[in-house]
């Protein structure tokens, strides 16, 4: 488990106590998974069970300091060997919901795709901005701190993973349409609700032209 | 809306409408838009294809005409225009950036950037230091002798990017500008981009990529020619709480 190992690896650079854990674990992540202090000593608890860790002493303060053992040291090796395992994915809120909303009695899974999407990329919006402003500190300042890069990477990330979600929801919505163009009697709330059917079709499906269908304009521009 | 706007939009659309053909041929591309793009404001459109997006950016920079409604530049209605009015406005307050570059072959960076300052009656000497200065701001100072093809595509698009901003023009329009480039680059000419916004240029970026669009401050949604949607990034620093205070 993340936190788990993600304590092995902190401590593998020296003995800490538990409340440092924390801070550090959240710096290196940018608070994107933010960790309380009960957390930290429970797991800290179960590694000390598991022979991973051992308590070392106090610093002056008082604190207890919690040391690598050679057997954490080897599980956190394997951990950074094996891959994290996506044979049995975790369970997806937005998958469930729009698989449930295929169907559901008042329910337009047109909207659900659109206020998601709008979600979505708002995230990605604030995400990226704060990705500009990390490469901006990394670039600028010259010194590149291991907690610098390494937030730049969880950001990073953070936006792959909504990038895919909304392209996943275009996806979505465009695959819908287009069965919903070649069904026998198409259902309700399915439309843009103006245009005719054909237009319909012609508009939102992958049609070859793209925008310029019909459009003189385009033509002139390019 | 966002940060502290000046009054005035650089760039208003009123209740615009486009009709293409007639009777049973109509088409709709346009169904009332309304958009105001302030100046440091970059907006992203975005929409399926044929939703209107590449219509309402012609419209916006008076390559094509509404068939009803307002586009308002710099506090001027050029749906009112004449045809030497609209060009001579065109030329000094609207800058264009397209998928495919469209710098002129024949020409180094250099006059490709002052070529639309010496048209608008700029010297050529001072419509020179105009466009080195312009592609210094984009990291190109040392390409303004090159030609188109001795050029990346990434360098290109800056080029074309300086051509927009050129001397006073403070709104830049870009149809799928990160089309043709590499997911790096297409990143590297979006930060760019921003940051001309952010030194006071207002822009309308049209992209069917949610990861180029995220680099708006506001993103608009289109359907069947109508804005459906629209988002707006964080004002307050609080997403991710701890790290960002300091940056």
């Amino acid at each position: 488990m993340s936190i788990r190992h993600g304590l092995l690896a902190l401590l593998e650079h020296g003995p800490r106590y538990g409340s440092q854990l924390r801070t550090e674990f959240e710096s290196r992540t940018g608070s994107t998974w933010p960790l309380n202090v009960g957390q930290v000593y429970t797991t800290l608890g179960r590694l000390e069970r598991d022979g991973l860790v051992g308590q070392n002493g106090e610093d002056g303060a008082g604190h207890a300091l919690y040391a690598i053992t050679d057997a954490g040291r080897a599980e956190l090796r394997t951990w950074f060997e094996r891959p994290v395992d996506r044979t049995s994915p975790a369970r997806d809120e937005l998958a469930i919901k729009l698989a449930m909303a295929v169907g559901a009695p008042g329910v337009d899974i047109r909207e659900v795709i659109q206020a998601q999407r709008r979600h979505t990329v708002k995230a990605m919006q604030d995400y990226t901005r704060l990705k500009a402003q990390a490469l901006a500190a990394l670039e600028g300042g010259g010194s590149r701190e291991r907690d610098d890069v390494a937030w730049l990477l969880v950001l990073e990330q953070l936006i792959f993973q909504t990038e895919a979600e909304a392209r996943w929801l275009d996806h979505c919505e465009s695959r819908l349409i287009r069965l919903s163009a070649t069904a026998p009697a198409p259902g309700p709330g399915t439309g843009p609700g103006t245009g005719t059917e054909t237009r319909t079709g012609t508009e939102a499906g992958p049609a070859p032209a793209g925008a310029g269908t019909g459009n003189g304009a385009d033509n002139r521009i390019r | 809306m966002s940060t502290p706007l000046a009054a005035q939009p650089v760039l208003r659309l009123q209740n615009l409408t486009r009709v293409h053909g007639s009777g049973a041929t109509e088409v709709h591309a346009l169904r009332g838009i309304d958009l105001d793009v302030h100046p440091g404001e970059l907006v992203a459109v975005m929409g399926p294809s044929g939703s209107g997006k590449s219509t309402l950016l012609t419209i916006a920079g008076g390559l094509d005409a509404p068939s009803s409604g307002q586009v308002i530049v710099e506090g001027t209605d050029i749906t009112g225009a004449g045809v030497k009015e609209l060009a001579a406005l065109r030329r000094r307050s609207i800058g264009y950036v397209f998928q495919d570059y469209n710098l002129i072959p024949a020409l180094t960076a250099a006059e490709n950037v002052s070529l639309p300052r010496e048209l608008d009656g700029t010297s050529a000497r001072k419509a020179r230091v105009e466009a080195v200065a312009a592609l210094e701001e984009m990291g190109l100072g040392h390409l303004a002798d090159r030609f188109p093809d001795e050029m990346s595509g990434g360098q290109q698009q800056r080029v074309a990017i300086a051509r927009a901003l050129v001397g006073d023009r403070r709104l830049v329009l870009a149809d799928e500008p990160t089309g043709a480039l590499d997911s790096e680059t297409g990143e590297s000419v979006l930060a760019l981009l921003r940051a001309r916004c952010d030194a006071g240029a207002a822009g309308v970026l049209v992209t069917h990529e949610p990861r180029f669009a995220a680099w708006a401050d506001r993103v608009v949604f289109l359907r069947d020619g109508a804005i459906v949607d629209q988002t707006v990034r964080s004002e307050a620093d609080s997403l991710l709480t701890g790290r960002v205070a300091e940056a």
